[in-house]
């Protein structure tokens, strides 16, 4: 293993495989709200990752993917407000953050 | 980075199992708030895997706009939403939990699958640029990135304006649709919700 002259890219692959994977079992199984939510910035940090390993190993001269990664965080900030703010106004709502009882828009 | 390659390969994996058992630790823990502060952690140790990746730039946007923001804004979240409630039993829960627990195990499989047996096309690391990433970053935000870093401000602006429209109360003096008189106050109320009855 040592005589490797840098970390695999198999490596980051796998480990934001294994994030993105845990991201999404957190966004079936959680009852509670705010858990989903953190769950949703789980898998944008697995994405995160894999964006920046592939810049890194990949394309290590324009690093186009980490200006992707920068958009990505925009976008992940944005949605963390706007989540966190419906999910405020829901509770005003309903009284609870069980993910169970947002029912409305069932048929 | 022009540190060892042990030394990489160690703080790599540190770095890994710190994120992949805190962000189990954030899935499964029973206290939203230890799963916020490990979500933190988690951030960080991100942030860690970026510098290995040779992007310092990034690094510091992770830590300041993850661990300084979106963390921040979760913690308040669970504050304000923080209730203890007896959660109703679901009856066909355990069928949900394998169906789910499947799709995610079969999901990672491929994805490693995918990972291992690729061949990726490796750039020279001769051409990598190291250290110069932000002056990098920097160019492209501002040539052929422009339009979407504008784009980007724009979001982040409604974002903010949507923000307050969904949080803040109504400062209505009636509800428009029950047409009672709407509590202006900051606690919590706790007469009746609108839309409880539709369980």
């Amino acid at each position: 293993m040592m005589n490797l002259e840098s970390i695999p890219i198999q490596a980051f692959l796998i480990v934001s495989s294994a994030l993105f994977c845990i991201g999404i079992w957190g966004l079936l199984n959680s009852r509670n709200a705010v858990r989903v939510l953190m769950s949703i910035e789980l898998m944008l940090n697995a994405v995160n990752i894999n964006l920046m390993t592939f810049s890194s190993y990949i394309d290590n001269n324009l690093i186009q993917g980490q200006v992707f990664t920068i958009f990505v965080i925009t976008v992940a900030a944005a949605e963390a407000a706007v989540g966190l703010a419906i999910l405020l106004s829901l509770y005003r709502n309903r009284v609870t953050v069980d993910m169970e009882s947002f029912n409305l828009l069932k048929w | 980075m022009s540190i060892a390659i042990t030394t990489q390969f160690i703080c790599f994996i540190v770095l890994s199992l710190i994120v992949l058992i805190g962000a189990v630790g954030v899935v499964l823990l029973e206290s939203i708030v230890y799963s916020a502060f490990l979500l933190g952690g988690v951030f960080m140790s991100v942030a860690g895997l970026y510098l290995l990746l040779n992007a310092s730039f990034v690094a510091a946007a992770q830590v300041l706009v993850y661990v300084g923001a979106v963390n921040v804004l979760i913690i308040f979240a669970i504050m304000l939403v923080n209730k203890k409630e007896d959660l109703k039993p679901i009856n066909d829960i355990k069928s949900r939990r394998i169906i789910s627990t499947s799709i995610c195990l079969t999901l990672l499989s491929l994805l490693i699958r995918v990972d291992l047996t690729n061949v990726w096309s490796l750039s020279n690391p001769q051409n990598s640029i190291r250290e110069e990433s932000t002056i990098r970053i920097g160019e492209h935000l501002f040539s052929d990135y422009l339009l979407p870093f504008e784009v980007a401000s724009v979001l982040l602006l409604m974002a903010m304006i949507g923000a307050i429209v969904l949080a803040r109360r109504d400062v209505m003096s009636k509800d428009i649709s029950t047409g009672l008189p709407v509590d202006q106050e900051l606690i919590e109320k706790s007469p009746e919700p609108l839309l409880t009855n539709k369980n």
